[in-house]
């Protein structure tokens, strides 16, 4: 194979893994704004999208299993969100911190057993799993979507936050929540929005991640996890379009150093990135200046 | 009560403790689900507490354990294979380019020193970082420390991602009891010690610490290199338990557990963490196991119970302390004779000043 077709194809992978990298960042920089809170269970919710799409497919048509997917995923979020996190809201941050992990443990505890720890093959869905030919580059479908649909959704979100009603709640919470709870924000329902968005963003991005990853497993949402508010931080954690800037830096340097042949360090990779970054420029990429007030 | 009696009570109970332990040894067969979890729930006491003394009494929120664990595990059997043994184990890397091994205390005690010197390092940069961002930085570099010893590239040295075995192990119970305790005891003199005061008004109040003149980095420094050294030791008495180590098991879900089982115990207290250890691998390995077997009345078979589901009750037990118990079972306070004794012979307590 040409050297050139093998590099396009890489950097192809690369913007696809991006991508979905993205869908999930969205989820975790926009909880980040708002509660300030890291959703450790977030990861584990993109895995269970996963393993709700194996079960709905089993004995659903897809355009009728993946709205389902979709809707399921959206009231797992928001239920974690009203059961683990809201208790805690007047609690130190430790504490709703630790609540995120136990989520997290329960949720990955929760699909072991469902699932009795074996690996599921995932749905094969026609059409974006098929392969394409570019000149001499062979990718499939789902590389070449991935970053449009991507791209499509952010600014569709944006749009959101930036002109409609809710979406200018979200900015007030996210810049001073006791202030915007005085100023009449109902805050429960735009923590409620939040959680929807991200877990919709999340379901989306699993759908399009397992297509190329043939099983689920319950420890599977824990890496992609961890990536993703990396490449939130990256960005300037609060900011979406940080977020998608850092998940695609992220998702194309991992594909280079993979296709250089060092594949155990590509998830080293990405924390090594995450300490650069945190050391040289704290607030991220696009993030704003926060200071600490006695 | 007088200091001598209290000193007197102490060194009676701790014989006892010992004596205890040591007849039940004596009595029960080889491979008692009872000697097992009183194996593991020492070496974990002591990881616990080391977290502790981060998490509770810094106000560290760091997630780097397993890192310095791994670090722990991997020195001591690095160090402790036997020559005859290491062509065996090296076998895909010639024996490796280590030919010496060491006794077990020495190695032990290097386990730890080990991951000292990772912590220190990993220190300097990620210290300077506050609260949420130091949890997630200390996490990446657990990962990055797993991802260079899996590197074939250190293959003589780590074996690469291949299981290290063959090392000196313990078979008796009072090991992990001694190396334990003794481990506990030195982490309860530093945090009683005028370093320890440091330690918890950083946790209170970071800015009035810095004002009364307490070094901010090194104090946290220290604790963050002190909680890896005995992380470390606690990782090589795991090593040992386990028989066999592989760098694979060393996740951030063994971080998570370790924390939670702070949590459970009571973030700031010693005697916590070591009660909710026990109570921890007691649940998970022994009274819970119940759960995960299929069981009939009569002819009715029990729903839900096949494996896996323990795991899943004892998350929701876990979630509910979080959620409704967050002081978890001791809160901030001590196991102190102080108190029983006032219990028993009915006394007022005096108000103590909480530390």
């Amino acid at each position: 194979m040409d050297n050139l077709t093998y590099y396009i194809q890489q950097l192809l992978a690369g913007i696809s893994v991006g991508g979905q990298y993205a869908l999930i960042a969205i989820g975790y920089t926009m909880v980040y704004g708002i509660l300030r809170l890291i959703n450790f269970a977030h990861g584990d919710i993109f895995m269970m999208a996963g393993f709700f799409m194996v079960y709905a497919s089993a004995s659903l048509p897809l355009y009728m299993s993946i709205p389902l997917v979709l809707l399921l995923t959206v009231i797992l979020g928001v239920s974690v969100e009203k059961i683990a996190y809201k208790p805690l809201r007047q609690a130190p941050r430790m504490s709703i911190m630790i609540s995120a992990i136990g989520v997290s443990y329960l949720l990955q505890n929760f699909a072991t057993y469902y699932t009795g720890g074996l690996p599921r093959p995932y749905p094969v869905i026609p059409f974006i799993s098929e392969t394409i030919v570019i000149g001499s580059v062979t990718t499939s479908w789902i590389t070449l979507l991935t970053p449009v649909l991507t791209l499509a959704l952010v600014i569709g979100l944006v749009f959101l936050i930036k002109h409609t009603k809710i979406g200018m709640a979200m900015r007030a919470v996210s810049h001073d929540f006791e202030t915007a709870q005085l100023m009449g924000i109902k805050t429960n329902n735009v923590i409620s929005m939040t959680f929807v968005i991200g877990s919709f963003l999340a379901a989306v991005g699993s759908i399009l991640f397992f297509t190329k990853y043939p099983t689920v497993t319950p420890i599977i949402g824990a890496m992609p996890g961890l990536k993703a508010f990396v490449a939130a931080v990256f960005g300037g954690i609060g900011s979406v379009p940080g977020a998608v800037v850092g998940a695609f830096v992220i998702g194309i340097c991992e594909n280079i150093i993979k296709s250089l042949g060092y594949t155990t360090f590509s998830d080293a990779f990405t924390f090594v990135l995450l300490i650069l970054v945190l050391l040289v420029r704290p607030s991220g990429l696009f993030g704003e200046k926060s200071t600490d007030k006695v | 009560m007088s200091t001598k009696t209290k000193t007197i009570i102490s060194v009676l109970l701790i014989a006892l403790l010992f004596g205890g332990v040591w007849l039940l040894e004596q009595t029960l067969p080889a491979g008692s689900i009872v000697l097992t979890v009183l194996k593991k729930g020492a070496i974990f006491s002591l990881i616990a507490v080391s977290l502790n003394l981060l998490n509770g009494f810094t106000g560290l929120f760091s997630l780097g354990h397993a890192g310095f664990m791994l670090v722990g595990a991997y020195t001591y059997a690095i160090l402790t294979i036997p020559q005859e043994s290491r062509a065996a184990v090296y076998q895909y890397y010639d024996g490796g380019i280590i030919d010496f091994s060491l006794p077990v205390p020495v190695a032990l005690i290097l386990a730890g020193v080990m991951a000292g010197v990772f912590a220190f390092l990993i220190g300097l940069p990620v210290l300077r970082l506050k609260s949420d961002y130091l949890a997630i930085a200390s996490l990446g570099f657990a990962e990055i420390i797993r991802a260079i010893i899996q590197f074939d590239g250190f293959g003589p040295i780590t074996n690469g991602s291949n299981v290290l075995r063959s090392f000196p192990v313990f078979h008796s119970v009072l090991f992990p009891f001694a190396v334990s305790g003794l481990c506990i005891a030195i982490i309860c003199m530093l945090i009683n010690s005028s370093y320890g005061r440091a330690f918890k008004a950083i946790r209170d109040d970071e800015i009035a610490a810095e004002a009364m003149g307490i070094n901010l980095f090194m104090h946290k420094e220290m604790a963050l290199v002190t909680s890896a050294f005995f992380a470390g030791i606690g990782g090589a008495l795991l090593a040992m338990f386990q028989m066999v180590v592989q760098a694979r098991a060393f996740t951030s879900a063994m971080t998570y557990e370790i924390l939670l089982i702070v949590v459970i115990g009571g973030i700031g207290s010693v005697t916590g963490s070591i009660i909710a250890s026990f109570l921890f691998i007691a649940c998970s390995e022994w009274w819970l196991r119940f759960l995960d077997m299929q069981h009939y009345i009569g002819d009715f078979a029990v729903p839900l119970l096949r494996p896996g589901f323990r795991m899943v009750v004892f998350s929701v037990i876990i979630m509910f302390v979080v959620l409704f118990y967050r002081r978890g079972i001791m809160g901030n306070k001590e196991f102190s004779l102080d108190a029983i004794y006032n219990f028993i012979t009915g006394k007022k307590r005096k108000p103590r000043k909480e530390a």
